[in-house]
């Protein structure tokens, strides 16, 4: 989130889109009925089916699908042409006056420099035009037809209402209602806040689906403002926590990057990521990479990590792809990867392609499960009739459990989709034999480097080298893991203006990553939580929940990153001169010498308004993006293409480019490529979603969870239902080209048959929460329907869209 | 005795005084539910299992989210879902918790038959005693809203508490303090009459010119009461009766039958009084003695 879940109940006006906060997160939608009761706000639901957030909006609209950015593109459009933009902040706090290169080009879906072969683009076009100081050229006055204001115009003038509704099905009045009270808030006394969930990210345009909703909100001047925001609503307690620490596969702790197989220098590696200013007087934050990258290999590898060595930067790997988890399960199946740690996780429910994922866990030599339930996937092997039809004696695979403690069970910081780090305290002792994450991985390292040590072995020195300063080896604390993603000095720390003044001594811990430095004398693990754990003691542990603002921004409550700041861009919230936009909504204010208020400046404190540096400090150019450059994989607009498994035999908007009927740069697999979906097959539209009464494929092993939602079933439109026969509440088999399940029906009015480019198209809900083991009923895992198409930035799944047949089972 | 009835104000079956000693000396309580907030969640089922230590059965899907299907000895509460078509021909999703709604006026408590097995407090809380239920099914008869459940296992009438013992040391019900978007609230009547007019004037500002507070009259108000969307149709909520009243039966049974059958069993003793007095006793002779000896010697 940018905002938090308190501040949503500063907000005019809610959308709801590409999630279900009602239905998957009921405790944070209470911040929605806030706002709808003490401040007047309308919500807004855009979903595919009408759906318990539906159930208490002021608005409803339905959609197909995977055609979120046409909804968003006409969106803009609507704004565009009907001039509902906050001009002063769209002037001065977004990139709309840049002149972007003659070159870039858009032409049927595809942007300049596109490579079939390779799937993947050329980027050098995609840039901004320079001038002889170096600096970006801009013309204020918008005239410029390369500008990028003038440039989105042309874009998205395609996005009209009628392609909206042939194209998502949403019927016109619906849309232009909507449209009509998202624009209101354009002005400074109106914000909108998007909330968004996988509905938008599961998709193999999900990244630009995210991108598409920001630029909504940066038209309307919504970003940085109480009650603004992009707020993705997180599906798991602690996935905030498991990106910020850097757990993807080509990330570090704290959003730095892993370098490529191509980066094997480290001057170039750090040159590439500390990016100078593109406009004057620009802050340009990440000009400190090297600093948190020093700082981060002084964390792992102590006094191994030297300036000699490049702090050690060798010990780094060097990504020839990412390894996310499709990529991984690719690996499998074609028999390169043979051992599995699989780590809290359950992916044979979890992940799309079930079959795949049968096929590739049976020619691991050994799985490995570290979780608290017995997981479907450490039982793959198992078989359980219809619902996991394999055959044991003909898989090798060997497998180990290794129970471990809950979040419950044990010490630690959660972090919400506030970006909160909450400390929590153990709440009960751990059954049975389960150990602690922190105690397996410990003991598994000491028995690798043991085995190293005994018998030797090629290149291990990061493992000999890794630092490992716990006061017991064999268990370090989560309090002392905590201290060491603080960080702190191993020498002491001077203020770089003025070397007499000695900003932290050596052995304490550092106040925040203003203090990191990168020639050694500091350690960090993770430089955004840098403030977490203090001289002061665990921030996070904080519990002070006094708000004398009376706008939720309750600063002395746990701590937040970055720097326990709450909104992030909340130099945005105030105009030019350093005055609010909007009074009543006041975080933070340029008082003549500094800035303060009840957040934490996402500023230089005491950068003065007229030297004219920009609110967006991460940003080179110190101002928002709607022209990504080379930042996203598909282009610097998103365009919409359709889900792999479309309906259509045409994209809409670049019908005669057959390369863009779906993503053209979607990371496929030719084994997945094979088994796409036709609509003469399957002619229905599905897709996946979670229901209140559960939580992923945990709480089926609970009691009173399965007494309130005990039964796999699928929601269809009574239509459909009509059409093919089907009673409500008896067994329907859902195929898809990956295999199929059987379900109870649930016929409902909620579904209705869109008009999709003059057809009729069916939707069918899928809930995802049953599987072959626990306390409920045993059922079919939903991801046997769902394929591992992957969007070509974060290779997330595009487990939302899936073309199905109905039939009676 | 649980202290909670020391504040008795009546009590099935019996005229005898019940222990008054204490008072409800805050005023009555009540629990509101506000429909146009709820989200469904089923939180407040899942509380209510928790608090009183109950657990359905795992049930099925028969087509409907409402799960279990319906009130049990183990189900106290349920939410129940109806989708509605309006005539705008725009879909709601009305959702709604079902459970006693503790009338001022209780059916169940005027139809119970066993002394003590029902009984209503000062606040207004409308309480089941089982120990002293003997079973009979009299208070489902009575109940206006179908909410008492006779449990298979023990025979005996169960139902909401209102949570009459977290209420007695000061807590609000379970599923009061559970409800995440504050759709339930708790307090005094009068209280929740006024966060309702609030509610129902911010719906009216949404469109819902209907919207209103249900707390029907014809059982004397409610201890839980509803904000509706649509207070002309409650019937659009799951079969809310739109109307409730005390089944005639059970006016029949403590208004006219009770005197009446109290009356035939007085006349029946007067009856055989006066033919003792009058006629002296029934004495049998040799005729009849013989007739019972021939009618013993048939039987094999």
């Amino acid at each position: 989130m940018t905002n938090h879940w308190v501040d949503i109940k500063n907000a005019d006006l809610i959308l709801i889109m590409g999630g279900n906060a009602a239905e998957a997160h009921p405790c944070g939608f209470k911040w929605v009925t806030e706002a709808k009761a003490h401040n007047k706000a309308k919500l807004i639901v855009v979903d595919p089916r009408f759906n318990r957030s539906a159930s208490v909006a002021d608005v409803y609209a339905p959609i197909r699908v995977g055609t979120d950015i046409v909804f968003l593109g006409g969106l803009i459009n609507h704004l565009l042409v009907n001039d509902k933009i906050q001009h002063e902040y769209v002037l001065n706090y977004t990139d709309m006056s840049f002149i972007v290169k003659d070159e870039f080009a858009f032409n049927e879906g595809l942007y300049s420099g596109y490579n079939a072969d390779k799937r993947s683009y050329d980027k050098s076009s995609w840039d901004y035009v320079f001038g002889e100081d170096g600096y970006v050229k801009t013309d204020p006055t918008l005239k410029h037809p390369r500008c990028v204001y003038n440039l989105l115009k042309q874009h998205y003038a395609r996005y009209t209402v009628d392609m909206v509704e042939r194209v998502c099905g949403t019927p016109k009045d619906k849309i232009a209602l909507i449209w009509d009270m998202i624009a209101s808030t354009s002005t400074k006394d109106r914000v909108m806040t998007i909330m968004y969930a996988l509905g938008w990210t599961q998709h193999s345009i999900g990244s630009q689906n995210v991108r598409s909703g920001a630029m909504v909100q940066l038209l309307l001047g919504n970003i940085g403002i109480a009650g603004g925001g992009m707020n993705a609503l997180r599906g798991h307690s602690n996935i905030q926590g498991l990106t910020d620490i850097g757990l993807m596969s080509d990330l570090l702790p704290g959003y730095l990057t892993l370098p490529k197989q191509d980066e094997q220098d480290y001057k170039a590696y750090l040159a590439k990521r500390t990016q100078k200013p593109l406009r004057p007087n620009q802050m340009a934050y990440w000009q400190n990479y090297p600093k948190f990258h020093v700082s981060l290999m002084k964390s792992w590898w102590g006094d191994a990590a030297t300036a000699d060595n490049n702090w050690c930067f060798d010990y780094l790997p060097k990504l020839d792809k990412p390894y996310d988890m499709l990529q991984a399960y690719e690996l499998m199946n074609q028999g390169k990867m043979n051992g599995y740690i699989c780590q809290g996780f359950n992916p044979l429910a979890s992940a799309p392609n079930k079959g795949k994922l049968v096929s590739a866990f049976s020619k691991l030599k050994f799985m490995v499960s570290m979780d608290p339930l017995e997981t479907e996937t450490i039982s793959f092997w198992q078989n359980h009739g219809a619902l996991n039809d394999v055959d044991p004696s003909k898989i090798q695979t060997e497998v180990f459990r290794l129970p471990t403690t809950s979040f419950a069970e044990e010490n630690g910081a959660i972090v919400n989709s506030s970006r909160w780090l909450q400390w929590h305290w153990k709440g009960a002792e751990p059954p049975g034999e389960a150990r602690s994450d922190i105690e397996i991985m410990s003991e598994l390292f000491h028995r690798i480097k043991a085995m190293y040590v005994k018998d030797g072995g090629a290149y291990w020195d990061p493992i000999r080298d890794l630092a490992w300063k716990y006061s017991n080896p064999e268990v370090p604390t989560p309090e002392e893991i905590a201290m060491e993603y603080n960080g702190k000095a191993l020498a002491d720390v001077h203020d770089p203006k003025d070397a007499t003044k000695l900003v932290r001594k050596a052995g304490e811990q550092v106040a925040g990553f203003a203090e990191l430095r990168d020639d050694g004398s500091t350690a960090c693990g993770c430089w955004i939580y840098a403030g977490a754990w203090t001289q002061a003691g665990n921030q996070m542990a904080r519990r002070d929940n006094s708000d004398p603002s009376g706008i939720g921004n309750t600063i002395g409550w746990a701590w937040a990153w970055p720097a326990n700041r709450r909104v992030m861009y909340n130099r945005a919230s105030c105009d030019t001169s350093g005055k609010p936009f909007d009074p009543k909504r006041k975080l933070i204010a340029w008082n003549g010498k500094t800035w303060g208020g009840v957040d934490v400046p996402d500023f230089s404190p005491t950068s003065d308004p007229e030297d004219g540096m920009g609110p967006f400090i991460m940003n080179p150019e110190g101002v928002a993006r709607f022209f990504a450059r080379g930042g996203m994989a598909e282009g610097p607009f998103p365009e919409h293409y359709e889900p792999f498994d479309t309906p259509l035999a045409k994209n809409p908007l670049s019908p005669e480019q057959p390369l863009t009927l779906n993503n053209p740069i979607a990371r496929v697999f030719q084994s997945d490529l094979a088994q796409i979906g036709k609509p003469d097959e399957f002619p229905h539209v599905a897709t996946t979603y979670r229901l209140t009464e559960h939580f992923h494929f945990w709480t089926k092993h609970g009691l009173l969870n399965s007494i309130t939602q005990p039964e796999q079933f699928v929601e269809i439109g009574e239509a459909l239902a009509k059409e093919l026969g089907i009673p409500n509440g008896s067994r329907v088999r859902v195929s898809s080209k990956r295999g199929h399940i059987e379900a109870v029906a649930m016929v409902t009015k909620r579904i209705k048959a869109l008009q999709i480019d003059g057809k009729t198209v069916h939707q069918v809900g899928i809930p995802i929460h049953w599987g072959f083991l626990g306390a409920a009923k045993p059922g079919y895992l939903a991801n046997t329907l769902t394929n591992a198409i992957g969007d070509g930035n974060s290779q997330t799944p595009e487990s939302k869209c899936i073309l199905v047949k109905v039939e009676k089972a | 005795m649980a202290l909670q009835s020391l504040d008795i104000i009546r009590r099935s079956a019996t005229t005898l005084p019940a222990p008054q000693a204490r008072g409800a000396h805050a005023g009555e309580v009540a629990k509101l539910i506000d429909v146009t907030k709820c989200i469904g969640c089923k939180a407040c089922q899942v509380a209510c299992m928790e608090w009183n230590d109950l657990r359905d059965e795992v049930g099925t899907c028969t087509g409907h989210y409402d799960n279990p299907h319906d009130l049990s000895d183990q189900s106290w509460t349920l939410m129940r879902f109806a989708e509605y078509e309006n005539p705008k021909g725009d879909l709601e999703w009305l959702i709604r918790k079902d459970g006693c709604m503790h009338c001022a006026d209780p059916g169940c408590l005027k139809a119970c038959p066993s002394p003590g097995a029902i009984v209503q407090y000062a606040n207004g809380i409308v309480d089941f005693h089982e120990e002293n239920c003997i079973g009979c099914g009299y208070c489902v008869t009575g109940c206006p809203f179908n909410v008492p459940r006779i449990s298979k296992k023990d025979h005996k009438a169960y139902k909401c508490t209102l949570c009459s013992d977290r209420i007695s040391v000061g807590l609000e019900p379970a599923c009061v303090k559970t409800c995440p978007t504050g759709a339930i609230t708790f307090g005094s009547k009068e209280a929740m009459q006024q966060h309702a007019a609030e509610r129902i004037e911010d719906l009216k500002s949404r469109g819902f010119d209907q919207a209103g507070l249900y707390d029907p009259a014809g059982v004397g108000g409610t201890h839980v009461m509803y904000v509706l969307h649509h207070a002309d149709q409650p019937q659009l909520y799951s079969g809310l009766p739109e109307n409730p009243k005390i089944s005639a039966m059970v006016g029949l049974w403590k208004g006219i039958s009770k005197p009446l059958g109290l009356l035939a069993i007085l006349a029946t003793a007067a009856a055989g009084f006066l033919h003792y007095v009058g006629i002296g006793p029934n004495e049998t002779d040799e005729g009849d003695e013989e007739a019972a000896r021939r009618e013993l010697e048939k039987t094999p």
